[in-house]
C-alpha cells in the first residue's frame, strides 16, 4: 500500500501497517469481556421491569434465594442512597443518584426493562430460573412516551423531585433543562430573508447496534479490594462511576479494559459493572454478567428521538440570514439527553448573523439515553441541512456552492459564541465537488442526488503515556485508551516516528487502572488527538533520556547530542552516530533502564466537519430506498494511519445510512418495546450499501505537535439529510420524519401522487 | 433438569468429546465447555452472524444450534483457520485490508467468506455480499470486508497462499443439490 | 479589562447586556467580579467552589481546563457554555 501524502517527511505516520493487535483479533483469541473466565466463577443476570412506568410497592426475594445453585440476589437497598445533584465525575457531570437508580431502579421503573434485582448462581440457566421466582409488586402508571404528550400540561409526572429554571421551585415537570442561544435580531434577520423555509421534523430512537452486548466480572477481595474486567470504552470512568455507587473509595477498584466490540459512546457509562462486585462481595466468587440483545436495546443507552422545528431564511443571492430553532429531545427517564450539543451543532458550518435556538431536555418512559457517536448532532443536522437544501433550490444555487458561500471560516462565531479557530468544513465541500462522484451522472428514473454536511466539537480531556525503551532496542508503549477501531497502532505509529523504530519494534499496550495514569474515555473523538499527543511528548521524554545517556558515552554535555533519522549524533572525532538500537544496549552501565513519560490535559481541540454526497433510487411500489453511491469527505486534521481514518468515516457514514433509512424503536401503546431484536431493530446489512468513497481532507489542528483532528464521530451527521436531499431530488417528496423506512416513503409517494392527480382532473387535463 | 449428555464431533479436524446440557447451544458448547472463545455472542437469535461456525461444510449460526446436535459432525471455528506459523489468506487480507476496527465481527465473518471461497473462488461483489449480508457489522460500513474478500478469493485462484477446507465433506452447493435431488444430506 | 458574552439566558441579569467588562487574573477572579457588577450571576456558574460540572469555558476560542484556576488575559474574550461530551 502506498503510503499517503507526506509533506512533513514522515516515515511512520501516513503509512499503513498492520495493526499489533491484528492477528490476535483474526484467530479469535483477542479476549472481550464475555471471554474471562475464572476459577470459581459465578454467573448473574438481571430482573428487569416489564412496565413502562410504575411505583415498585415491595420486592421479595426469598424463593429466588432459596432455589438450588443461587448464591445471591441484590437489590437497590443493597446500594448507598447518593447525592441528587450533578456532580463531576472524569469528563461527564453525572447526577450519581439518578445514575444509581438507573442500575438497580429504586422506588420507581422508568421504563419497559429497567433494572430490579441482580441474582448470581452457578450457571447462567439457573440465575434466569431464580429470576422468574423473584416477586416484584407493582403499582402500574402511564407511559409517557413521546416529548409531546411530556411537555403536556397534566402529562403524567415521572421524576417527583424534578425541576426547571423556566418553571419555578414548585412546579412538578418533564422539562429538565431549557436551553437558549440568541445571536443579533430574529425579526430584523427574518425582514431579509427573500425565501423562507420552515419546516417540523421528527427523529426516531435509535440504538448505537455494537455487536458485541455489554459485559463485567467482577471479583471482590476479603481486603475490601475489588477488580472489575469489562468491555468499556472508559475504564477510569468505570472505576470511579462504580466505587460511587458501590460506596468504596476509588482506590480500591482496578478496572480491567478487555477488547471492546463496539462501543459508540454507549459504553462510556455503566450498568452491571457495580452488580457484579457488590455480587461477587456477597457471594466470595467471580461473578460474570453478560447482557442479551434485548436487555441491550430495552434497557442501554439509546440515543434520542426529537422533534425539531427549523426556520431558516436567505436573501435571493443565497446569502443565510436568520435561522429560529426550537427542539426537544428524549431524555429517557433521566435526564441528560444531548439537546444541548443539538442546539451548538445545528446550524456550526454557516456564519448566520441572526440566530436563536431553544432547546428542551424531556424524560419520557424510555431508556436513559447515552452518548451515540456526535450526540445529538445528528438530529439536528437532519432538519438544518434539509432545510438548506430546500433554500439552495429556492435560490437555484448548487448545494455545495450554497454551502461555501456561508461556509464557517476562521472567525466565524460559534452558536455558543467562541469563534472558530482554522477549520476545515469548506474544504470538505471543495473535495466533494471535485470526487468523481459528484462529477458522475446520475441517470434513470427515481434516481436522485444529496448532499449534506455536519459538525462536531471533539474534545480534549486527559491522558497518560508511558514508553520504555527495553535493552534490545525495542520499546513498549502503555497506554489507557481502549482501542476500539485501531487507535492502538495509530499510538505505537506516533511513537516510533519520534523514535526513529520500525513500527513493529514498538509494542501498543492498553492498561488498566492501576498500572498507567488517568486517562479518559476512548471517545469523543479524543484518542489520537490527546493520546497520540501524550504519546508524542512520553516517546520525546525517552529521547531526551537517551541523549543523556549519549552525552555520557561520547564524554559530552546532553545540550551538543543531535537526533535525527533515528540517529544519536554529536561533533567531533570518532563520535559514530549510534542508533536507539546501539544505544540501548548500553543503558545498563549509563545509568539503567529508560521510561519516558507524560500526561496531558488536551488543550486548543480542533472541530471536525464531514461532508456526505449520496445517490439514491427509490423503489415507488415499495418506497425502498437503495444507495447507489456514497462518498464522504471529512477534515482530520493529519491522517496517523489512512486506512483506519478511513474506516472511521465509512462506519459512520454506514449508521447514519440505517439511522436515515430503517433504525427506530417501535414501543407500543403500554410502552413496551416491540422490537428488541436484530430482526426488526434493523441495521444495515453488507447487502444494503455501497463500497464507500472517502475523501481525506487535511487542514492541521494549530498547536498540536501533529495537526491530528479527532476523526471518529462526525461522519454520522451528515448522512441522515444527505439522503433525504437525495430522496426529495429522486422522487420530489421531502421526508421530514426519521426514519425514512419504506411504509413512510411509500405513504409519502402516494400522498403526492393522489394530490398531483387530484389537481390534474382539476385542471381538467 | 435433563442429565448432561456426551457428545462426540470433529472439531477443527480433531476427534473431539464433550458433556453438555441438552438446553445449551452449540455456541455456549463451544465458549463455556470447550473454551473456543473465537465465536461471540451479539444476538442469540441468528441475526448478527458472530456465532457463525462451519458445520458439515455450511455456515451456520451456532446459538441456533443446540451442542447436542453437534453429534457426529464436523465443526470449523475461527480457531482452526491459522497454521502455527501462518494465517489463512482470509486473515491476512482482513489485516492488510484494515477490515475489523473493532474486531468483534470479524471471527464470524471469516467463517462466512471461508464458507463461500470453499465452493466460488470468484465471486462478484454481489455474491459476496449476498453470502455476507448475514453477518452484522457496526464499525466499518463492510466497504474493507468486501475488499479484502475479494481479493482473498483471487490469491487463492491463483494457486498463490493457504486456503482450502479443513473439515472434510460436502461443500454447501454440494449439499443443496443433493437436499433438491431427495438424496440424503449428511 | 475582559470582554465577557452572556449567554441568553443570564441576560436578564445583566439588564439585557449581552457583552460585559470585568477584571480578574483567572475565572475564579473574573466570577467574583461579575457577582459583584451583578449579584446572583456568580451562583448561576459555581458549584462546591469551581465551575459547576455542567458549565464549560472558552477563552479566546479555547476550551479552559482549569475551571476558577484558568488564567484570563488583559483583553480575553470570555464565553460561558453548556459542557458537552462525545460518543
Amino acid at each position: 500500500m502506498a503510503a499517503s501524502s507526506n509533506a512533513q517527511g514522515y516515515r511512520v505516520i501516513g503509512t499503513r501497517p498492520v495493526r499489533h493487535d491484528g492477528v490476535d483479533k483474526v484467530t479469535g483469541r483477542a479476549k472481550y469481556g464475555a471471554d474471562y473466565s475464572f476459577p470459581g466463577m459465578l454467573f448473574g443476570k438481571v430482573l428487569r421491569s416489564p412496565y413502562a412506568h410504575a411505583n415498585i410497592k415491595s420486592i421479595k426475594v426469598d424463593k429466588a434465594a432459596a432455589l438450588p445453585g443461587v448464591k445471591a440476589v441484590i437489590t437497590a437497598s443493597d446500594l448507598p442512597a447518593l447525592p441528587d445533584k450533578m456532580e463531576q465525575a472524569g469528563e461527564m457531570a453525572i447526577n450519581m443518584n439518578q445514575l444509581s437508580a438507573n442500575i438497580l431502579a429504586r422506588g420507581k421503573v422508568l421504563y419497559d426493562g429497567h433494572a430490579v434485582a441482580a441474582v448470581a448462581a452457578t450457571s447462567p440457566h439457573i440465575a434466569e430460573e431464580a429470576l422468574r421466582l423473584i416477586e416484584v409488586a407493582y403499582e402500574v402508571l402511564p407511559p409517557v412516551m413521546s416529548v409531546e404528550e411530556a411537555m403536556k400540561p397534566g402529562a403524567p409526572i415521572l421524576l417527583p423531585g424534578l425541576r426547571n429554571k423556566d418553571e419555578g421551585p414548585d412546579k412538578q415537570t418533564n422539562v429538565a433543562t431549557h436551553l437558549q442561544f440568541k445571536r443579533g435580531d430574529l425579526n430584523e434577520g427574518f425582514k431579509g430573508a427573500d425565501y423562507v423555509v420552515e419546516r417540523e421534523f421528527k427523529t426516531a430512537m435509535v440504538h448505537q447496534g455494537y455487536i458485541e452486548p455489554h459485559n463485567a466480572v467482577g471479583i471482590y477481595n476479603p481486603d475490601g479490594h475489588a477488580t472489575i474486567y469489562c468491555s468499556t470504552q472508559g475504564s477510569f470512568v468505570v472505576r470511579s462511576l462504580s466505587a460511587a455507587v458501590l460506596g468504596m473509595p476509588e482506590g480500591n477498584i482496578k478496572v480491567v479494559p478487555a477488547e471492546i466490540g463496539g462501543g459508540f459512546g454507549g459504553k462510556t457509562t455503566i450498568y452491571l459493572e457495580p452488580l457484579s462486585v457488590m455480587l461477587s462481595k456477597k457471594t466470595g466468587h467471580p461473578v460474570k454478567l453478560t447482557m442479551t440483545r434485548a436487555e441491550v436495546l430495552r434497557a442501554t443507552g439509546p440515543t434520542s428521538g426529537s422533534t425539531v422545528r427549523c426556520k431558516m431564511g436567505c436573501a435571493k443571492d443565497g446569502k443565510l440570514v436568520a435561522a429560529q430553532i426550537w427542539m426537544a429531545y428524549e431524555a429517557g427517564g433521566f435526564p441528560g439527553s444531548p439537546v444541548g450539543a443539538g442546539a451548538m451543532t445545528i446550524v456550526a458550518p454557516y456564519n448566520i448573523p441572526h440566530l436563536l435556538v431553544d432547546a428542551y431536555d424531556v424524560v419520557v418512559n424510555r431508556p436513559k439515553t447515552a452518548a451515540y457517536r456526535a450526540p445529538g448532532a445528528s438530529n439536528a443536522a437532519m432538519a438544518s441541512e434539509t432545510v438548506i437544501d430546500e433554500l439552495a433550490d429556492k435560490c437555484g444555487i448548487d448545494p455545495c456552492d450554497f454551502r461555501i458561500m456561508n461556509g464557517a471560516k476562521e472567525g466565524t462565531p460559534q452558536t455558543a459564541g467562541p469563534p472558530y479557530r482554522r477549520i476545515g468544513f469548506i474544504e470538505t465541500v471543495e473535495a466533494i465537488k471535485s470526487s468523481p462522484h459528484y462529477k458522475s451522472k446520475l441517470e434513470g428514473r427515481n434516481r436522485g442526488r444529496g448532499v449534506a454536511s455536519g459538525f462536531w466539537f471533539n474534545v480534549g480531556l486527559q491522558s497518560s503515556a508511558i514508553v520504555n525503551i527495553h535493552t534490545d532496542g525495542t520499546a513498549s508503549l502503555v497506554i489507557g485508551s481502549v482501542d476500539i477501531g485501531g487507535t492502538r497502532a495509530a499510538q505505537a505509529m506516533i511513537a516510533a516516528e519520534v523514535l526513529g523504530l520500525d513500527v513493529n519494534d514498538v509494542r501498543p499496550l492498553v492498561t488498566d487502572t492501576d498500572s498507567i495514569g488517568h486517562t479518559d474515555v476512548t471517545g469523543g473523538s479524543r484518542t489520537a488527538f490527546a493520546t497520540g499527543w501524550a504519546v508524542y511528548e512520553a516517546a520525546q521524554d525517552a529521547v531526551l533520556q537517551l541523549k543523556e545517556r549519549a552525552a555520557r558515552l561520547w564524554e559530552k554535555k546532553p545540550e551538543e547530542i543531535g537526533f535525527d533519522n533515528g540517529q544519536f549524533t554529536a561533533q567531533g572525532d570518532g563520535v559514530k552516530p549510534m542508533t536507539v538500537k546501539e544505544l540501548a544496549g548500553r543503558l545498563a552501565r549509563t545509568g539503567g533502564p529508560i521510561s519516558g513519560r507524560a500526561t496531558v490535559n488536551a488543550r486548543g481541540v480542533g472541530p471536525a466537519f464531514a461532508t456526505t454526497l449520496v445517490d439514491v433510487e427509490v423503489d415507488p411500489d415499495t418506497g425502498k430506498v437503495e444507495i447507489l453511491r456514497a462518498t464522504v469527505a471529512q477534515d482530520v486534521g493529519k491522517a496517523i494511519h489512512p486506512s483506519y481514518v478511513e474506516g472511521q468515516m465509512q462506519g459512520g457514514t454506514a449508521q447514519g445510512i440505517g439511522w436515515a433509512l430503517n433504525e427506530e424503536y417501535f414501543y407500543d401503546d403500554k410502552g413496551i418495546l416491540r422490537n428488541s431484536a436484530l430482526l426488526d431493530y434493523r441495521m444495515p446489512t453488507c447487502l444494503d450499501l455501497p463500497l464507500i468513497e472517502t475523501c481525506i481532507v487535511e487542514v492541521p489542528t494549530p498547536g498540536h505537535p501533529i495537526g491530528i483532528r479527532g476523526v471518529g464521530e462526525v461522519s454520522i451527521v451528515p448522512p441522515p439529510a444527505a439522503v433525504a436531499n437525495a430522496i426529495a431530488h429522486a422522487v420530489g417528496v421531502r421526508m421530514t420524519e426519521l426514519p425514512m423506512s419504506p411504509p413512510r416513503l411509500l405513504k409519502a409517494l402516494l400522498g403526492k401522487r393522489g394530490s398531483t392527480e387530484t389537481q390534474a382532473a382539476a385542471a381538467g387535463r | 433438569m435433563a442429565k448432561k449428555v456426551v457428545v462426540e464431533a470433529t472439531i477443527n479436524g480433531e476427534q473431539t468429546e464433550f458433556l453438555c446440557e441438552p438446553r445449551q447451544s452449540l455456541l455456549e458448547a463451544l465458549r463455556d465447555i470447550l473454551e473456543l472463545t473465537g465465536s461471540k455472542e451479539g444476538c442469540l437469535t441468528g441475526d448478527c452472524g458472530a456465532c457463525t461456525v462451519i458445520v458439515d461444510g455450511r455456515p451456520l449460526c451456532s446459538c441456533l444450534m443446540l451442542g447436542v446436535e453437534a453429534q457426529g459432525k464436523t465443526i470449523e471455528t475461527v480457531e482452526g483457520l491459522a497454521q502455527p506459523d501462518s494465517l489463512h489468506v482470509l486473515q491476512q487480507k482482513f489485516l492488510e485490508h484494515a477490515s475489523l476496527q473493532c474486531g468483534i465481527c470479524t471471527p464470524g465473518f471469516l467463517m462466512s467468506a471461508k464458507a463461500l471461497l470453499d465452493h466460488n473462488l470468484k465471486p462478484t461483489e454481489g455474491e459476496i455480499r449476498y453470502a455476507l449480508a448475514g453477518n452484522l457489522c457496526r464499525c466499518t460500513g463492510y466497504d474493507k470486508i468486501v475488499r479484502a474478500v475479494a481479493d482473498a478469493a483471487q490469491t487463492l485462484a491463483s494457486g498463490k497462499g493457504r486456503g482450502g477446507r479443513l473439515g472434510s465433506g460436502p461443500s454447501a452447493s454440494e449439499q443443496t443439490e443433493r437436499f433438491l435431488q431427495g438424496q440424503e444430506v449428511k | 479589562m475582559a470582554t465577557v458574552v452572556i449567554p441568553a439566558q443570564l441576560r436578564k441579569l445583566t439588564g439585557g447586556k449581552d457583552r460585559v467588562t470585568a477584571s480578574g487574573r483567572n475565572i475564579g477572579r473574573l466570577i467574583e467580579d461579575l457577582e459583584r457588577q451583578f449579584p446572583g450571576f456568580g451562583e448561576q456558574l459555581l458549584q462546591d467552589g469551581d465551575v459547576k460540572p455542567s458549565i464549560a469555558v472558552s477563552i479566546d476560542g479555547e476550551m479552559g481546563t482549569g475551571g476558577i484556576l484558568e488564567p484570563v488575559g488583559e483583553n480575553s474574550e470570555v464565553f460561558f457554555l453548556p459542557a458537552l461530551g462525545g460518543g
